[in-house]
């Protein structure tokens, strides 16, 4: 498959000049939301955010990005485990260890005697490094949306049956389409599109955004991550609204099935379990996260190291991260935005994203 | 940024060759030091007496990898300070810190390693020393080389205009990627060598219209060239088709996710050059085999962007503020 | 973390992992997400685990779509 193709130019020009053909028939700026943090980076690295905003389309970062919404709290905590345990091995995907908090990032933080913090590629490796290291305690940092719960469901049940006792597991996993109902059901939204994930869509199919187009009437498309997917993507909702016809239709059709990926399902809910969340930003979303089910509780750090993770007070005062991701406010409006919230001290999501709404107004000034 | 750690504790971001540590240096190194050679902060020290010195740590894991280990490191990447800061490289000194127990086989292939790159690069080593921590107290060996060259140009950032060309030696990102290989990270394979290597071909350009170059070590090519660009009322252009990058390195960094624009590397250059002289000064690098990739990637701006930015044109046609690194992706690599 | 690249399976083990191509890079992957796959297969690589394959029918539509923004 010629990836070249959808990084193409002559392509990308093609596409936008149909795009804004179709904005100058509806008559109005359509702000889509991307919600998976992997297009936001697309958008970031291809230089799309400015194009599309010249092409008439305003893109708002969605609460999609693992780094953006896993609060302070949890962090804090793997810093603490890092810096306050001996010959412990904290292993963690390499994009979390640059998140701020009061406590320094993870990047930053100094381990205890024997203890190392190590980056890795696949939840695997931490099965690996607990086999090797037999004196220490490996606590994986596993973060991340439905696209990563099941390889860490799998190293976890991998775990219980080959009866690996110095792993366990720190979790922040959550789930999408909780935090979108949210976004939904608030009065005054202000989305005319979603462009939902790729990769997530390919575990969970696309009925779990269903009730966007029938209850709410808003359009979107499972994207794939290339420039011309996101472009194709937005053409399609585009088409959406021209045919006031919302649904969720599956741009990403090379990669994303419409049942999505019954096995990787499986395999998240036989090792976790719904229970309530709390994200940066959004506050407490019911349902919104995974915890380990009662079989697999050995594995939980949180058991295992003797602490309980608290949620720090829910938003802090003033932060419109909320509505921002609405797409109600833009970020100047936020009384926070400069003032208190900036990037080496982020208050919300929009601010700590790579190209999330507040950052790019603070880089970019749009 | 928000944290007091670095108040009290070293850190290793500060070692890693990006903005905390340059912040490091500037509160710790230069405020005590302070004199107007130092102040100047090229990769040498340019001294009065036309000569140039220059003093680089080498703390490489692992320190024997694909097309390179911390021998070859510690004299091309000594040597390639003094040459980028216009100076012909003539002597090294050689300090080794080894550790009890390291293997007396693998000391004899790094000082035989030495010895070759020693003799590429035209350098003798004309002063040392050595010194044993014990066991569990270094990493196997830990290097330090000085160099002294003598001056046969001076950079002229101050003559840098719009129009002027930017140029890199070669394909960008093989040392970083030959490092995470040797280490084994995540079972990748792939055919990508070091690129270490003595710049010394590139001297005899001085003369013939490059205004400044710099070695694109820690951090890759977007911090080496942010470091430039924060100096001069003028912004920066690069265009992501002209990058040189062979195959195997787009098809790493894809996988990995990773940006090659901030991979280092340790034997490629950037330069600019007058803008009517970029095309011979291109020729003359493409004639040695270690310039075979070279590419003019981009130019001075003032029509594009903000003084002192970084701005790469994508293939898709958008633009991308390039900011330099807070700290290098990876520990330990040079 | 998440990879878009459709990488080429050139391994398989009994265990059910095995390695895949890119461009000339060879990466070490779990396959036990996914069903039937074979050598020649491309598939969705995501932290270490294929969790898609590629499907080349779907592929070449998506392709021909895009071309025909330019003939339009």
């Amino acid at each position: 498959m010629e990836i070249n193709t959808l990084r193409n130019r002559e392509f990308i020009v093609a596409i936008l000049k149909k795009i804004q053909e179709k904005i100058k028939k509806i008559n109005y700026s359509p702000k889509i939301m991307e919600v998976c943090g992997t297009h936001t980076m697309t958008i970031h690295k291809f230089g799309l955010r400015r194009l599309l905003k010249d092409s008439g389309v305003e893109m708002l970062s969605g609460p999609g990005c693992p780094v953006c919404v896993t609060p302070n709290e949890i962090i804090e905590a793997a810093i603490d485990l890092l810096s306050n345990h001996e010959n412990l091995i904290l292993a963690t995907f390499g994009d979390m260890t640059r998140v701020p908090t009061r406590k320094g990032s993870l990047m930053t933080s100094t381990p205890a005697k024997g203890s190392f913090k190590k980056i890795i590629y696949s939840p695997e490796e931490c099965l690996l490094l607990a086999k090797e290291n037999e004196n220490k305690e490996v606590v994986f940092f596993g973060v991340g949306f439905e696209t990563t719960i099941p390889s860490i469901a799998f190293t976890v049940k991998k775990a219980y049956e080959e009866k690996i006792s110095n792993f366990s597991l720190l979790s922040a996993l959550w789930l999408i389409p909780p935090p979108l109902k949210s976004i939904v059901e608030s009065k005054d939204i202000n989305i005319h599109g979603f462009l939902y994930p790729g990769h997530v869509s390919t575990i969970i199919g696309k009925i779990p955004y269903e009730f966007i187009a029938k209850d709410y009437k808003i359009p979107g498309t499972i994207t794939g991550f290339e420039p011309g997917d996101i472009l194709l993507g937005i053409n399609d909702i585009l088409d959406q609204i021209l045919e006031d016809k919302p649904s969720v239709t599956i741009q990403y059709k090379r990669v994303v099935k419409e049942e999505g990926n019954p096995k990787a399902r499986s395999l998240m809910y036989e090792v976790f379990e719904e229970k309530d969340a709390n994200w940066r930003g959004l506050g407490l979303i019911p349902k919104s996260g995974l915890k380990l089910k009662e079989k697999f509780s050995q594995f939980d750090a949180e058991k295992k190291f003797g602490f309980k993770i608290k949620a720090q007070s829910k938003d802090l005062k003033g932060c419109r991260c909320g509505d921002v991701l609405k797409g109600l406010i833009s970020p100047l409006e936020c009384p926070l935005f400069r003032k208190a919230c900036y990037p080496e001290s982020p208050k919300g999501p929009c601010m700590v994203s790579f190209e999330g709404a507040c950052l790019a107004y603070y880089k970019y000034g749009y | 940024m928000s944290n007091k750690n670095h108040l009290k504790k070293v850190s290793l971001e500060i070692g890693s060759g990006g903005k905390l540590m340059k912040e490091f240096i500037s509160r710790e190194i230069i405020t005590l030091f302070k004199n107007e050679i130092l102040d100047e902060l090229h990769d040498s020290a340019l001294l009065p007496e036309n000569f140039a010195f220059t003093t680089d740590s080498y703390v490489v894991d692992p320190i024997f990898f694909p097309g390179g280990d911390i021998g070859t490191l510690c004299v091309n990447g000594t040597v390639n300070d003094l040459i980028v800061s216009g100076a012909k490289p003539l002597y090294i000194t050689l300090a080794l810190i080894l550790e009890e127990g390291f293997s007396l086989i693998d000391l004899r292939k790094i000082l035989n390693s030495i010895r070759r790159s020693a003799k590429k690069a035209n350098v003798k080593i004309v002063s040392g020393d050595t010194k044993v921590v014990k066991k569990g107290q270094g990493d196997k060996i830990y290097i330090n080389t000085s160099g002294l060259g003598i001056l046969i140009a001076r950079p002229r950032i101050k003559e840098i205009k719009p129009g002027d060309k930017i140029i890199v030696t070669g394909n960008l990102g093989e040392h970083a990627l030959s490092i995470m290989l040797a280490r084994g990270d995540f079972g990748l394979e792939a055919p990508i060598k070091s690129d270490c290597a003595p710049l010394n071909f590139l001297l005899p350009l001085w003369e013939k219209g490059v205004l400044w170059m710099r070695d694109i070590t820690r951090g890759g090519l977007a911090t080496v060239l942010n470091e430039l660009v924060e100096e001069l009322p003028y912004s920066c252009i690069i265009y992501e088709e002209k990058l040189p990058l062979s195959p195997p390195v787009k098809g790493a960094t894809e996988i990995l996710g990773i940006d090659p624009l901030y991979l280092a590397c340790e034997g490629r250059a950037v330069i600019i050059t007058e803008d009517n002289k970029a095309s011979s000064i291109l020729k003359e690098i493409k004639k040695n085999e270690l310039g075979k990739d070279a590419s003019i990637i981009g130019e001075i701006s003032e029509k594009f962007g903000k003084p002192g930015e970084l701005l790469l044109k994508t293939l898709s046609g958008g633009w991308r503020l390039l900011e330099p690194l807070t700290s290098e992706l990876l520990p330990r690599i040079c | 973390m998440c990879l878009g690249i459709p990488a080429k399976v050139i391994e398989i083990r009994k265990d059910n992992t095995g390695k895949v191509d890119y461009l000339g890079t060879k990466i070490k992957v779990n396959f036990s997400l996914i069903e039937d796959v074979k050598i020649g297969d491309y598939v969705i690589l995501h932290a270490g685990f294929a969790i898609s394959k590629l499907d080349e029918k779907e592929a070449q539509e998506t392709l021909s779509l895009l071309k025909e923004f330019i003939d339009k």
